[in-house]
C-alpha cells in the first residue's frame, strides 16, 4: 500500500517536473516570438546577436535574471513581498491542471473542470494585490488598485462567455467539452446539428474536422469567443489592457519592485496565463484537440490527421492541434500588443461594464434559447 | 459631455472598422519583414526608394556608405598645414590646440604652393570637446584640415580622444626651438629699428578707427570717412598690424571724455544730454535709464 502511494506520488512529481518544464521552454520560445513579431510589426530585425538568429536571447536573459540579487525594498512587507510572485504563478499554473491536452491526457479530469480553472485563475488577482502592495511603492500600490479593478471587472464578460458554451454543452467538465467537439468519440447528447433540418450530429461527426467545433456548430458562438478574446486580453494584463503595468504611467506596476528571479517567476506567469486562456478558448470554441479538415468523400484528412482514439497516435496528434491552434491565439495576442494603444482607465471599464457585459448576457440568452430550440 | 451623438451600433462598427484597420496595418508589416532595405547610403538613388522591409542596418557587420567628406572625425594633412592658426582661432569650444614655432625663414612649400614659416610643436584636435561644426575646415587656407567619413572612434579614455597631428617629437622641437631662437636674434636687430618706425606710424592710424570719438579733426568732413582712413595703409602688412593695433588701442578708452565735441556731428543721441554738465552726468544718465 505504502509503495503504491509512494509510485503515485513520484508518477505526480514527474508530470509536476514535466509540466513545468514545459511551461518554462514554452516561455522561453514565446517571449523570443514576442521580440520578433514586435520587431517584424515595427520593421525591425530583434535579437539578432545571442545564437543564430538571437534565438538565445530569452536563454542569455533568463540566466542574468536568476544570478541577480533578490531585493526587497525598504519597508516592505518581507514575507508576503516574497510570496506574491509563487501565489501568482500557482495560481496560474495550477489552471493548467483540468486543461485536457490530449484526448486521452489531462491532469486532473474534474467534473467542474471550467469551474474550477475560472476560480482558481481569480487567485492570480490576490497574487497581484499583494505584490503591489506588499511593495511599499506608490506604482506599485497604483498598479495593483488598477489590476484588481480590471481583472474582477472582466471577469464577468469572461465567465458569461464561458457560461453560454456551458449551457450548450450541458457539462463543466473541459474533457467533456472537447469530447463532443471530437470526430471519433459519440456522446449520448449527440443530437440535431441545427435546430432546423434533420442534419444530426453523427452525420457531422463522419465529416469531422472543423464541422464538429462549437464555433460552427453554434455559429452565433463567435460573438462570445470574441467577448473571451478581449477579457481574456485583460486578465491577463495584456496590451492594450495592460494599464496595472502601463510602463509610461506606472514604471511596470505591481511589480515594479521586483527584482532577479521574483521577477522572472512574475514574468513567466504572465506567459503561461496567455497560453491557459488561449488554450480554454480552443477548447471551448475552437475544437480543442480535434483537426481542423473534414473528411471530403475518399480523401479522409480528417482521419489521418487525428489518429485512432486509443491509440498514441491520436493523442499526438490531439496534442498536436491544441498546441497549434493555442499558440495561434497567442500570436494574435501579440499581434494586438503591438497594434492597439492602451486604453484608458475609464475605457476599460466603459468597454466591459456598457459594451461587453450586456452582449455576453444576451449571448447567454441566445445559448439558452438555442439549448431549448433543439430539445424541442 | 458628448459633443456628437453616435448611434451606439454606429460606433461599434466604426471601432470594428478601425480595429481591423490596425491590424491590417501590423500585419502587412509583418509580412514586408522578409524584405530587407539595402544598406545604401544618400549617394545612391535608391536611398529614397525603399518604401517597405525591414530598416535595421547591424552596424558593426555592415553599415551605410558615407560620402567622403561627412561630417565626422578631422583630419589634418600636417604636411600641407602653415600653421596659421585660424582655424584654433575660429573653433567655437577651443578644442584646436597648436604650439607654433615660427622660423624666420621659410621652411618648405604646401603641395598648393603656399609658403610654410611655421613649425607645429603641437597640433592637437580634442575630438571630444569637438562639436563638429566644421568651421575650421572652411577657414583653412591651404585646405589641408578636412573632414573624413571616419566615425566610428570611440575609445576606452576620453583622453584618448585628443588627436594628435604634429609630426615633430618634443626633442625636435626643442632643437627647432633653438635654431629659430638664434636666427630670430639675428632677425632681431634689424627689425627693431624698422618695427620702431612702424609702431609710431600704426598706432597714429589705428587710433583712428576706434576714434568714432576723436575726430575733432575729421568733424568738419564728415562723420565716416574715418573708416575709410585706416585701410590704405595697413594694406601692406596684413596680420601684424592688426594685432599692434589691438595692443595699441589700449589707450582708447581712456579718452572718452573727449567725444563730448563730436556732438555736433552726430554722435549718438545718449551722449548728447551728458555733455551740458560733465560733473552731473552720471546722474543724468542713471535718472534717464530709470
Ligand atoms: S569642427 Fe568646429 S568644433 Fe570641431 S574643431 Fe573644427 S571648429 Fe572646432
Ligand atoms: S587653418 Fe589649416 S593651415 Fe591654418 S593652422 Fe589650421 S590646419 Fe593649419
Amino acid at each position: 500500500m505504502r509503495i503504491q502511494m509512494f509510485c503515485i506520488n513520484f508518477v505526480r512529481m514527474l508530470a509536476l517536473s514535466i509540466g513545468l518544464a514545459l511551461i518554462l521552454s514554452y516561455a522561453v520560445f514565446v517571449i523570443y516570438a514576442e521580440r520578433k513579431v514586435s520587431a517584424f510589426v515595427q520593421d525591425r530585425l530583434g535579437p539578432m546577436e545571442t545564437g543564430p538568429y538571437g534565438l538565445l536571447q530569452t536563454v542569455a536573459d533568463l540566466i542574468k535574471l536568476l544570478q541577480k540579487e533578490d531585493i526587497v525594498p525598504y519597508g516592505a512587507h518581507l514575507w508576503l513581498f516574497k510570496a506574491a510572485p509563487i501565489i501568482i504563478f500557482t495560481a496560474v499554473f495550477t489552471g493548467f491542471a483540468c486543461m485536457p491536452l490530449a484526448p486521452e491526457l489531462i491532469g486532473a479530469p474534474i467534473n467542474v473542470g471550467v469551474f474550477f480553472l475560472l476560480s482558481i485563475v481569480s487567485i492570480d488577482v490576490l497574487g497581484v494585490f499583494i505584490a503591489g502592495w506588499s511593495s511599499n511603492n506608490k506604482f506599485s500600490i497604483l498598479g495593483a488598485l488598477r489590476g484588481i479593478a480590471q481583472i474582477v471587472s472582466y471577469e464577468l464578460p469572461l465567465t458569461l462567455a464561458v457560461l453560454s458554451v456551458v449551457l450548450l454543452s450541458g457539462t463543466l467538465n473541459l474533457e467533456y467539452i472537447n469530447f463532443q467537439q471530437h470526430a471519433h468519440v459519440t456522446l449520448l447528447s449527440d443530437t440535431t446539428y441545427f435546430p432546423w433540418g434533420d442534419w444530426t450530429m453523427k452525420d457531422a461527426k463522419a465529416i469531422g474536422g472543423i464541422f464538429t467545433w462549437n464555433i460552427i456548430r453554434y455559429p452565433f458562438l463567435i460573438v462570445s469567443m470574441c467577448i473571451f478574446f478581449i477579457a481574456s486580453l485583460a486578465e491577463c494584463n495584456r496590451a492594450p489592457f495592460d494599464i496595472p503595468e502601463g510602463e509610461s504611467e506606472l514604471v511596470s506596476g505591481f511589480h515594479t519592485e521586483y527584482s532577479g528571479f521574483r521577477f522572472a517567476i512574475l514574468f513567466l506567469a504572465e506567459y503561461a496565463m496567455m497560453l491557459l486562456v488561449s488554450l480554454l478558448l480552443v477548447v471551448l470554441f475552437l475544437g480543442g484537440t480535434n483537426t481542423p479538415f473534414p473528411n471530403i468523400g475518399a480523401v479522409a484528412l480528417c482521419d489521418w490527421t487525428s489518429g485512432t482514439l486509443g491509440h498514441w497516435s491520436s493523442n499526438a496528434w490531439g496534442f498536436f492541434w491544441l498546441v497549434s491552434k493555442a499558440f495561434g491565439i497567442v500570436f494574435l495576442q501579440m499581434m494586438m500588443r503591438w497594434t492597439y494603444p492602451r486604453l484608458r482607465v475609464d475605457q476599460l471599464m466603459l468597454l466591459c461594464w456598457k459594451v461587453l457585459l450586456p452582449i455576453s448576457l444576451v449571448m447567454v440568452l441566445c445559448s439558452a434559447y438555442w439549448v431549448y430550440w433543439l430539445k424541442q | 459631455m458628448k459633443k456628437t451623438s453616435v448611434h451606439p451600433i454606429t460606433l461599434l462598427f466604426q471601432t470594428i472598422q478601425s480595429l481591423k484597420e490596425g491590424l491590417r496595418l501590423t500585419f502587412k508589416h509583418l509580412f514586408q519583414a522578409g524584405n530587407r532595405r539595402a544598406p545604401v547610403g544618400v549617394m545612391s538613388d535608391a536611398y529614397f526608394k525603399q518604401p517597405e522591409g525591414i530598416v535595421t542596418t547591424e552596424y558593426p557587420h555592415e553599415s551605410i556608405p558615407l560620402p567622403d567628406h561627412g561630417r565626422y572625425q578631422l583630419h589634418n594633412e600636417i604636411s600641407d598645414c602653415i600653421v596659421c592658426d585660424l582655424c584654433a582661432k575660429i573653433c567655437p569650444v577651443n578644442c584646436i590646440e597648436i604650439d607654433p614655432i615660427k622660423s624666420p625663414v621659410e621652411i618648405g612649400k604646401t603641395s598648393d604652393g603656399s609658403t610654410k614659416r611655421i613649425y607645429a610643436a603641437t597640433f592637437n584636435i580634442d575630438m571630444a570637446k569637438c562639436m563638429y561644426c566644421g568651421l575650421c575646415t572652411t577657414v583653412c587656407p591651404t585646405e589641408c584640415l578636412t573632414m573624413t567619413k571616419e566615425y566610428d572612434f570611440s575609445v576606452y579614455d576620453v583622453r584618448e580622444l585628443v588627436f594628435p597631428f604634429a609630426e615633430l617629437s618634443p626633442e625636435e622641437a626643442a632643437i627647432k626651438r633653438k635654431e629659430v631662437a638664434e636666427l630670430q636674434e639675428i632677425e632681431k636687430a634689424k627689425k627693431a629699428a624698422a618695427a620702431a618706425a612702424k609702431a609710431s606710424a600704426s598706432t597714429s592710424d589705428t587710433e583712428a578707427p576706434s576714434a568714432v570719438t576723436k575726430p575733432s579733426v575729421s568733424k568738419p568732413v564728415m562723420g565716416k570717412p574715418v573708416i575709410g582712413k585706416p585701410v590704405p595703409p595697413s594694406t601692406t602688412d596684413v596680420v601684424p598690424p592688426a594685432s599692434e593695433s589691438a595692443a595699441s588701442s589700449d589707450t582708447p578708452p581712456s579718452t572718452p571724455p573727449k567725444p563730448a565735441v563730436n556732438k555736433p556731428v552726430m554722435g549718438k543721441p545718449i551722449i548728447k544730454p551728458s555733455i551740458p554738465k560733465p560733473p552731473t552726468q552720471t546722474d543724468t544718465e542713471g535718472g534717464s535709464n530709470v
